[in-house]
């Protein structure tokens, strides 16, 4: 009985989207989209356990959705006429063989709605989120740490700013498609991001998260009219990292860094569909940010052990992204790489620069890579000192272990050698 | 729909224009006036005088104040409005971007709010 309710409910994730974003183009609405999608999912539960789920789900949804739907309007006060919504309605059923109930691009439109820049962040990934995302209202509020009520509130917001500002339901025109994807693909990172970084949450909702912004990057990949080199390699990139989540954590849910992890843990297959899209984008364009981060974490994925890895390519590639992006994060994310392949004296002089400019003097990784290049220079005590600084600003418990877990052994290696070595 | 789109701009900043400045921002609002007139997309528009001359008016507990100036201090002050009738957001945007003001001040877009009577 379990079985059946948890299969019907990853149809309902699976499929929920398109059906919704074919309801929102011809009620042009997304409230009452929703309630008719809500109730047929309700019918759907009623119904499925007795009759099996149907061979086309997806129809199943739309025509029981569409029903309800033209009861809708046929009652409701528009300010529109309702002839021409309530004849759309009426086509909207499925032709025979065809498991499609949206046009091909309904879920397009509906991405770039949610994500229009006319939103603000948090709504465009809370509304993205609940509707094609096929997440609830309080996954989303769980996953990102707020009442569910407040998320609710947010969602009833940008969903009345949609229809009150007049925000359209279409596709950006090609001069403005590059631009808007952009928005797209940041809202979809950073999901992916909340999900694989967050310091606090459950863990089954994070992973989650990572899930989410995979699927949603994959439809996105295959419903853009032209491809999308940049689309491709956000794909690809969090593919690749989400192949290494097995290893990120050991046994007791300790934080493992990538030098430390057993890559016989990373998901083979996860890693191979990342390498493939990597591959394909590639041959197709000049990288950007994203098609560069995901051939970073392609040169790790690559390597049998951190010491294997191609750290002089992984640096020039990091030189190319601060081209591209000159932010501090991948300033520091360099000097890491250049210590790596050139010794940790190297990495130490492009930190010393990075302090000076001060912009990241609150960032916990600048100290945790300072203490480790230390160490491995061998001046302990510094290290030590590092090691605390870093300790200091870290609010994640697992990392927080890891790093005391280094300063005791700096410590110790302190204390063995008969005092400070420098 | 109607979107009112405010003109937002430094005041001070354009006191100080030189006159080739003024004259290039007359003649860029010109071009504009030119593209927007034949699509009958325009309701209204005009220029307000500065700051300088606003007065604000309260009524507490029946008792009318008159005070001199804006209603708030800002960096960026309400220096004229576009009345538009688009489709949608999106070509309400397209024709803000082209509001000389842009470049150097803000253009905030309002849908108007239409009652059903």
């Amino acid at each position: 009985m379990d079985a059946v309710r948890d299969r019907i409910e990853r149809v309902f994730r699976e499929e929920q989207g398109r059906v919704l974003a074919a309801l929102i183009r011809v009620v042009r609405d997304f409230d009452l989209a929703e309630d008719c999608l809500h109730d047929a999912l309700l019918k759907a539960l009623e119904a499925w356990p007795k009759s099996g789920i149907p061979d086309r789900p997806a129809a199943w949804l739309t025509t029981t959705a569409r029903n309800r739907a033209i009861d809708r309007v046929r009652r409701a006060k528009l300010r529109e006429t309702k002839e021409p919504i309530l004849r759309e309605l009426a086509e909207l059923k499925l032709s025979s063989g065809d498991d499609m109930p949206e046009l091909p691009d309904d879920r397009l439109r509906l991405i770039f709605t949610c994500c229009h820049p006319a939103l603000d962040r948090e709504a465009q990934v809370a509304l993205t989120l609940r509707t094609l995302g096929g997440l609830t209202t309080s996954e989303i509020a769980r996953a990102y740490l707020v009442p569910q009520a407040t998320m609710a509130q947010r969602l009833v917001r940008v969903k009345r700013k949609i229809r009150d500002a007049g925000i359209p339901y279409v596709v950006p025109g090609s001069t403005q498609l590059r631009e808007r994807l952009e928005a797209v693909l940041e809202v979809l990172y950073l999901v992916f991001n909340e999900g694989y970084w967050a310091s606090e949450g459950e863990a089954l909702i994070r992973q989650e998260l990572c899930a989410e912004a995979i699927r949603l990057a994959r439809i996105l990949t295959e419903i853009l009219p032209l491809p999308e080199p940049e689309a491709e390699g956000l794909l690809a990139l969090m593919l690749l990292h989400d192949a290494r989540r097995p290893a990120r954590t050991n046994a007791a849910g300790e934080f493992v860094p990538l030098a430390e992890q057993d890559r016989a843990l990373w998901d083979r297959s996860r890693a191979e569909e990342g390498h493939a899209v990597l591959e394909g984008a590639l041959r197709r364009a000049a990288p950007g940010p994203y098609l560069i981060q995901a051939a970073i974490s392609a040169l790790h994925t690559q390597a049998a052990s951190a010491e294997d890895t191609d750290w002089p390519q992984i640096m020039l590639l990091y030189e190319g992204l601060h081209r591209l992006q000159p932010t501090p994060v991948v300033a520091l994310n360099h000097a890491v790489a250049v210590a790596m392949a050139r010794g940790p004296e190297a990495g130490l002089e492009l930190l010393e620069a990075l302090e000076g400019e001060g912009r990241l003097s609150d960032y916990q990784p600048l100290y945790a890579a300072r203490a480790d290049f230390l160490r491995r220079l061998g001046a302990l005590s510094l290290a030590a000192g590092a090691y605390r600084q870093a300790l200091e600003l870290t609010t994640h418990p697992r990392q927080l272990t890891y790093l005391r877990g280094r300063l005791s052994e700096v410590e110790d290696a302190k204390r063995g050698s008969g005092g400070p070595s420098e | 729909m109607r979107y009112l789109c405010l003109i937002y701009s430094n005041e001070a900043a354009e006191a100080q224009a030189t006159p080739e400045e003024t004259q290039a921002l007359f003649a860029a609002y010109g071009a504009f006036e030119g593209e927007i007139a034949p699509t009958g997309k325009k309701l209204a528009g005009e220029a307000l005088q500065p700051t300088s001359t606003a007065t604000s008016v309260r009524v507490r507990d029946g008792k009318v104040s008159v005070t001199d100036g804006p209603f708030a201090e800002t960096k960026e002050q309400l220096g004229g409005f576009y009345l538009l009738n688009c489709e949608n957001l999106d070509e309400a945007l397209e024709w803000a971007a082209k509001i000389p003001s842009a470049k150097t001040g803000t253009i905030e877009i309002r849908p108007i709010m239409e009652f059903d009577l």
